[in-house]
C-alpha cells in the first residue's frame, strides 16, 4: 500500500499528488515513469514521473481526469492509499552536454516537461521553456517552470491570457529571431509534439518526444506499447519513452492510442453514471 | 490384483459448448472412487521408469500406492516430498512426455493416470487436509529471489525449508508468475495458485511486489543489503513478433499481452474490472504452442465465433500438450495447419481486417529435427480476421543481464549457467525458461530445486 502524502488541484482537470514510495523516489530519474493501480480489479497506468524528493520518500505525480482510474485516483484524499506503486521504470533522458534547450509543455505535458527543464538547468543548460494551454485557467506550473527556465512563453489557443497561439508559434518565432538551440524536447499530445517534429525538422535541430502508449507491465513483457522509430518496431516501457522525435511514426501512435477508447466510454459510463462524463 | 483395464479411468469434464462460454476449470477432477481406481492399475514396478520423467522425482509408485489404498493424506506428504505445487503440476505438466512417457502400463493401453491422481491428492488435501506445519530451525542467512513464477517458488521454499530467510521479489502486482499471468483460469484456477503460494509464506518466505530488479535494485544492491546469494527465476517475458507488415495495427496482440489482459487483470470480467481487451468476430493465433493454445480457447470465450490456430507445420509438430489440443478442437477451434503469415491487412482507422498467408509443405529435417516447413508458390490466401495473436514464442527479459555486470549470457539472452544452475557471477544462481528460453513449469520447477540445493551447498561452504 503507498501513501497519498499530498493532493494539490492545479486546475479542474489536473491534480498532483505525492505519493511515499522511498525506494523509487530514491532511483527516480527525469524522463522515467511508474504504473499505479488503485484497488483490487483495478487498471494498471502508467505516468510519468513529475518530480522526486529522495529525502522525504516521495515521487510526485500530475494527472488528468481522462478515463475511469484517473477520475477515481482524484477522488481520494491526503492519507488515503493506492494499492501498487511500481517504477522508476523505462530509460532516463539523456540531458548532459546542452547549451541551449528549448523545453516545449503542451497541457499536461507541461508536468514531464518540468523536471526535464529542472535538470538541464541544474547541468548548466540555458533553458527556454514553453507551455501552451488552451485557455488561461487551465494553465499549470507556470511559477516552477518559471523558477528552473531562462525563459518562459506561456501560450493559450484562445488568447486568454493575453498570448494567444500554439508552442508551434512560439518555437518558430524564437528560432527565427536567432536562438540557436541545440535540442528541443516536446512533451504533450501527440498531436502538438508531432507538429513540433515537423517545425524543427528544416532547421534540424534534434528533437527528442516523450511516448505514453498503452501498457500493462511497464517492463517489456506485454509489446503492447510498441512504436514504430525509424522504421523499427520499439517498446515505450523499455527503449523509451524518450525517443528521437524525427524518427517517430505519429501517425501510427495517433492510431494506437484509439484502440480501447470504446472500452473506456464504457468503463466510465458504468463508474460515473452518464456519457456526457466521457 | 491391480485394475488390468486398458483404458485410464475418464476425467469428467464441463461440455465443450458449455466451457467455451466460461473461464470455469474444463476438467473437474476425479472423484475419491475414481482416484483409487485409477491408481489400482499402477504395477508399482521395482524399477520405477516412471520416476526418470520426473524433472522434479516425485515417488510416483509410492504415493500411488497410498491413494490404491484410500490414504490420501499419507499420498500428498510423498508428493510433497519433492514437489512444492502439486495442484499445479497436476494440471499443467505435459505427462504424455514425462512420467507418463515411462509408465509400463503404457505398453499396451493408456499409461497410467499419474497426473490425473497428483492433482486428485492436491485438491483432496486442499479441502480436507490438515494445515501443514513444519519444524524449521532458521539459520539466519538471506537469500534474494527474483521472479515468482514455478522456478522462483520451489527454489524459495526448498530453501525456507532449510532454514534460509528467503525473500521474492515480483515486478508484478501479483505473485505467481506465468501461473497467474499466462496459464487461463480454465485450465489452472488462479485460486489454487494462490493456495499454493500461501502455503509457502507460511514456511516462511516473503513475497514483495511491485519489485522490478534491474530498476529499484540491482543484483549487486542485493548483496549489498545483506543477501548472500540471489536466484534469478524471472522467465521467458519478452514476447517475439514476426516482423512481418502491419503487426503495429489494432487488434494485434502478442500472445503475452492477450492472456495477461484476460488472466492477471480479468479482462474477462470487463466492465467489473477495468482493464479491457478487443477481440474480434474472427480471430487467428498465430503459433503451436500451449500459449497458443490458451489464447485461441480465451478469445472462443470471449465470444469470437470463429477462432483459428495458424501454424506453419503440421499438427504432429505442434509443441502443445495433447490434452489442450485435443480441448481446443472439442471447443470448436480451427487448425490451419500449414499455413504462414505473410502480412497483416488493415484499414484506414489502422484496425485489422484480415491476414495473408501462404500454404506450405513439408521439407527435410531441420535443426530441431522436425521437417522444415517450405512455402509453396502462388498459394498466398486471406483469411477474414479482427484479432491477430501473435504466439511464436518468448525469450527472456534483458532488465537483469543489462544491469548486472559479469553476468554471461547467451546471444538469443538466455542466462548461462552449469549444471547447478550457477552463473558467471559467484552467488548468482538462474533457472527456469530465464536459462532455458520458454519451456514447461516442471522444468523451471526441476531447475529451482537444483538451484536451491547449490545454494545451500555454496552458503555453507563460504
Amino acid at each position: 500500500m503507498f501513501k497519498i502524502a499530498k493532493k494539490e488541484r492545479l486546475n479542474e482537470q489536473v491534480t498532483l499528488m505525492e505519493i511515499e514510495a522511498p525506494l523509487v523516489a530514491k532511483k527516480a530519474q527525469p524522463g522515467q515513469f511508474i504504473i499505479f493501480r488503485i484497488k483490487d480489479g483495478g487498471e494498471r497506468i502508467p505516468l510519468t514521473i513529475a518530480d522526486y524528493d529522495r529525502e522525504k520518500g516521495t515521487v510526485t505525480i500530475i494527472f488528468q481526469k481522462v478515463g475511469k482510474t484517473t477520475k477515481e485516483l482524484d477522488t481520494l484524499n491526503e492519507g488515503d492509499f493506492i494499492l501498487d506503486f511500481v517504477g522508476p521504470l523505462g530509460t532516463a533522458s539523456h540531458l548532459e552536454g546542452y547549451k541551449k534547450v528549448a523545453v516545449i509543455g503542451g497541457g499536461l505535458g507541461t508536468a514531464i516537461a518540468y523536471p526535464q527543464a529542472k535538470e538541464l538547468s541544474r547541468l548548466g543548460a540555458e533553458v527556454h521553456s514553453i507551455i501552451g494551454f488552451r485557455n488561461k485557467d487551465l494553465v499549470i506550473l507556470e511559477d516552477k517552470v518559471n523558477a528552473v527556465s531562462d525563459k518562459t512563453v506561456v501560450m493559450t489557443d484562445d488568447g486568454s491570457n493575453g498570448n494567444k497561439g500554439f508552442v508551434t508559434n512560439a518555437l518558430k518565432e524564437l528560432i527565427d529571431s536567432g536562438e540557436n538551440y541545440d535540442l528541443v524536447i516536446a512533451i504533450g499530445p501527440l498531436i502538438m509534439m508531432k507538429m513540433i517534429c515537423e517545425l524543427t525538422r528544416p532547421y534540424g535541430i534534434k528533437t527528442i518526444v516523450s511516448m505514453n502508449p498503452v501498457m500493462i507491465d511497464g517492463t517489456g513483457m506485454c509489446g503492447g506499447c510498441r512504436v514504430e522509430v525509424g522504421g523499427e518496431t520499439k517498446f515505450a516501457c523499455v527503449d523509451g519513452p524518450d525517443f528521437d522525435g524525427h524518427l517517430v511514426d505519429f501517425d501510427l501512435a495517433m492510431r494506437r492510442q484509439q484502440m480501447y477508447k470504446k472500452h473506456e466510454r464504457e468503463s466510465d459510463c458504468r463508474m460515473f453514471g452518464g456519457l456526457e462524463n466521457a | 490384483m491391480p485394475n488390468m483395464s486398458l483404458n485410464k479411468v475418464e476425467m469428467p469434464v464441463q461440455e465443450p459448448n458449455v466451457r467455451n462460454c466460461n473461464f470455469s476449470e474444463v476438467a473437474l477432477g476425479y472423484t475419491e472412487e475414481m482416484a483409487i481406481e485409477e491408481a489400482q492399475r499402477c504395477l508399482n514396478c521395482k524399477h520405477k521408469p516412471c520416476m526418470q520423467g520426473c524433472p522434479v522425482n516425485v515417488k510416483i509408485p509410492e504415493f500411488i500406492h497410498f491413494v490404491a489404498e484410500g490414504d490420501f493424506e499419507s499420498a500428498y506428504n510423498k508428493i510433497k516430498e519433492t514437489n512444492a505445487l502439486p495442484a499445479v503440476c497436476g494440471r499443467v505438466c505435459p505427462q504424455e512426455n514425462q512420467c507418463e512417457k515411462h509408465c509400463v502400463r503404457a505398453i499396451k493401453g493408456d499409461s497410467v493416470g499419474i497426473g490425473r491422481i497428483e492433482r486428485f491428492v492436491a485438491d483432496w488435501y486442499m479441502k480436507n487436509g490438515k494445515k501443514e506445519s513444519f519444524d524449521i530451525t532458521p539459520n539466519g542467512h538471506k537469500v534474494a529471489v527474483v521472479g515468482s513464477g514455478p522456478s522462483s517458488l520451489t527454489c524459495a521454499g526448498d530453501l525456507a525449508k532449510l532454514g534460509y530467510d528467503v525473500t521474492v521479489l515480483e515486478a508484478f502486482h501479483t505473485a505467481g508468475g506465468v501461473l497467474m499471468y499466462g496459464i487461463p483460469e480454465f485450465r489452472l484456477p488462479k485460486a489454487i495458485v494462490q493456495k499454493e503460494i500461501e502455503t509457502l509464506k507460511g514456511l516462511g518466505v516473503k513475497i514483495e511486489t511491485n519489485m522490478v530488479v534491474g530498476k529499484i535494485f540491482s543484483v549487486d544492491e542485493l548483496f549489498e543489503n545483506g543477501y548472500e546469494a540471489v536466484y534469478i527465476g524471472t522467465g521467458a517475458g519478452l514476447p517475439s513478433f514476426m516482423k512481418i507488415e502491419g503487426e503495429n495495427l489494432n487488434g494485434v496482440y502478442s500472445a503475452n499481452e492477450f492472456l495477461t489482459r484476460i488472466n492477471l487483470m480479468r479482462a474477462y470480467d470487463f466492465p467489473n474490472t477495468d482493464t479491457p481487451i478487443a477481440v474480434g468476430k474472427s480471430v487467428a493465433v498465430v503459433g503451436g504452442g500451449n500459449v497458443a493454445m490458451d489464447a485461441a480457447r480465451c478469445a472462443k470465450r470471449l465470444g469470437a465465433e470463429n477462432v483459428y490456430i495458424v501454424y506453419r507445420r503440421s499438427e504432429e509438430e505442434m509443441p502443445a500438450r495433447l490434452e489442450e489440443v485435443h480441448h481446443a478442437k472439442e471447443e470448436g477451434i480451427e487448425f490451419l495447419m500449414l499455413t504462414n503469415p505473410n502480412k497483416i491487412l488493415g484499414n484506414d482507422e489502422g484496425y485489422v481486417t484480415g491476414m495473408e498467408v501462404i500454404s506450405m509443405e513439408l521439407g527435410e529435417a531441420d535443426a530441431s529435427g522436425r521437417r522444415r516447413p517450405v512455402a509453396i508458390k502462388d498459394s498466398e490466401h486471406i483469411i477474414d480476421v479482427e484479432t491477430v495473436v501473435i504466439a511464436i514464442g518468448q525469450s527472456p527479459n534483458p532488465l537483469i543481464r543489462s544491469t548486472t555486470k559479469g553476468l554471461d549470457t547467451h546471444s538469443w539472452g538466455g542466462i548461462i549457467t552449469d549444471d547447478n544452475g550457477a552463473t558467471s557471477r559467484e552467488g548468482v544462481y538462474a533457472g527456469g525458461d530465464a536459462v532455458t528460453g520458454a519451456a514447461t513449469v516442471i522444468l523451471a520447477m526441476g531447475a529451482g530445486k537444483t538451484a536451491a540445493k547449490a545454494i545451500d551447498e555454496y552458503i555453507k561452504s563460504k
